[in-house]
């Protein structure tokens, strides 16, 4: 008999349903990730028990650790799915929904609250205008590097998930959101909405609410400097609060 | 184009930060110093007790660089503890524990200081009680005062030398890992001397 997968999965079958657990065992295959596995679940919807049930649902789009949609929490840790090889996970596998976003149904959740943020602290380069505004600056090659580190950020939530303080408690945007405020400064044409940008930052749930308890730096899955970020954004707005006070 | 409601929580959280190095941090600096005199016996200790009581203005220094920033470094420090929700069990990494330490020594110091305040200074004021090294040796000799001064005294060091290290991230003077890494190992140094100076002093009124 071929090799079997075991999981535990936490239900949720509406927004406003309570959750609960089902156990599932799957065909185990060469390389398998825990995407498959829920491929193999939905193919056949029927728990380790053998009770028929329904398929669980999930997001994935690239498969390749670059989208971040199939974030969810994977024996106790976030993690993407996709990432998320069988032959390294202890067994039975737990997944979880992220518990700091609303759950859809099952592993799905909404994370709009993090592109709502990018909205508010204006995350873009403004290019847009009555005129035509030429070609981009060039930017220094070791300035570059920093870009890209910081622009790998793929908005999967995991800084959010193990803040302490991004909660319902505050509204505090979090790591990924001061990061990309920092990418975004950086960019000399992006650099004309710092003040924007800042003042964002100094006002309710900004840069103030973090604890410093440094998790997000810890569970990145693209290794982006979010500690760093938050240091460099910390002295942006020391200065910018400097300037509203002495200089305006 | 909506209307950003008015929110100063920033500036509050700055002020509260702030706070905590100056005058409150710089303060516990000259408190654990002061009372290590201690280690030089009652009539030494109970000297510079007499040199406080007479500095002028006393009652306003203690209240604008003592009491009101403890009152409100602490009152809104426990606004910081409510908006938190640790979770080290499921993220055992350094810094996370360090962050529940701060928040937890903050809650008990809100207390330890409240009845410190209470019986060295309060206590004077309104009965009249003479605060001497006399005095003090004769509290400290019941276990539960003397290992409640011991807790105070490691929350505070902690509480101070592990703010210093938030703060210089706050603030935006250890922006780099490198530089965090060094400033938590000199914070780590810095909350072993001043605990070691503190229960030393402490002990002085064992003897």
């Amino acid at each position: 008999m071929a090799d079997t997968v075991r999981l535990r999965i936490k239900r949720q079958l509406s927004p406003d349903s309570s959750p609960f657990w089902e156990e599932f065992e799957v065909p185990m295959t060469h390389g398998m990730n825990v995407i498959a596995c829920l491929v193999e679940i939905q193919k056949n919807p029927v728990t380790k028990d053998g009770k028929k049930t329904t398929p669980v649902a999930w997001e994935c789009s690239c498969l390749e650790e670059v989208c971040g949609a199939c974030t969810m929490i994977i024996n106790g840790r976030v993690r993407q799915a996709c990432s998320a090889l069988v032959k390294d996970l202890e067994q039975p596998i737990v997944l979880e929904p992220m518990t700091k976003f609303p759950v859809v149904r099952d592993l799905v959740v909404d994370r709009q609250k993090m592109f709502d943020n990018l909205m508010k602290v204006k995350a873009w380069v403004p290019i847009d205008g009555t005129h035509n505004m030429g070609p981009g600056p060039k930017i220094p090659e070791p300035e570059r590097a920093i870009h890209y580190e910081l622009s790998k950020c793929m908005t999967c939530g995991c800084c959010l998930e193990v803040c302490p303080q991004f909660n319902e408690k505050s509204d505090f945007m979090g790591a990924q959101i001061i990061s990309q405020v920092r990418l975004f400064n950086f960019h000399p044409s992006g650099a004309s909405l710092k003040e924007d940008r800042l003042h964002v930052l100094m006002g309710k749930g900004g840069i103030s609410e973090c604890g410093n308890a440094q998790n997000c730096v810890e569970v990145c899955p693209k290794e982006i400097p979010l500690t760093h970020s938050i240091g460099e954004v910390g002295r942006q707005v020391t200065l910018q609060a400097l300037k509203d006070w002495f200089m305006k | 184009m909506t209307e950003v409601a008015v929110d100063n929580s920033f500036y509050y959280r700055r002020i509260h930060s702030l706070l905590g190095i100056f005058p409150i941090g710089l303060f516990i600096l000259e408190h654990f110093f002061t009372n290590s005199f201690a280690v030089h016996g009652a009539a030494v200790y109970n000297g510079k007790i007499e040199f406080f009581k007479e500095l002028p203005y006393l009652f306003a220094i203690e209240l604008l660089f003592i009491f009101l920033p403890l009152a409100i470094h602490g009152l809104y420090g426990l606004y910081i503890v409510y908006t938190g929700e640790p979770n080290n069990l499921q993220y055992g990494y350094f810094r996370n524990w360090m962050y529940l330490i701060q928040r937890v020594t903050g809650v008990i110091l809100l207390f330890f200081i409240g009845w410190h305040v209470y019986v060295t200074r309060v206590s004077a004021l309104l009965y009249g009680t003479e605060v001497s090294y006399q005095y003090m040796a004769q509290m400290f000799r019941n276990p539960v005062v003397f290992w409640w001064m011991v807790i105070g005294i490691i929350s505070a060091a902690f509480h101070f030398a592990n703010g210093i290290w938030s703060f210089c991230i706050v603030w935006g003077i250890t922006t780099g890992p490198r530089a965090q890494k060094w400033m938590g190992k000199a914070t780590i140094v810095l909350f072993l001397v001043l605990a070691f100076v503190g229960i030393r002093a402490l002990l002085a009124f064992h003897i």
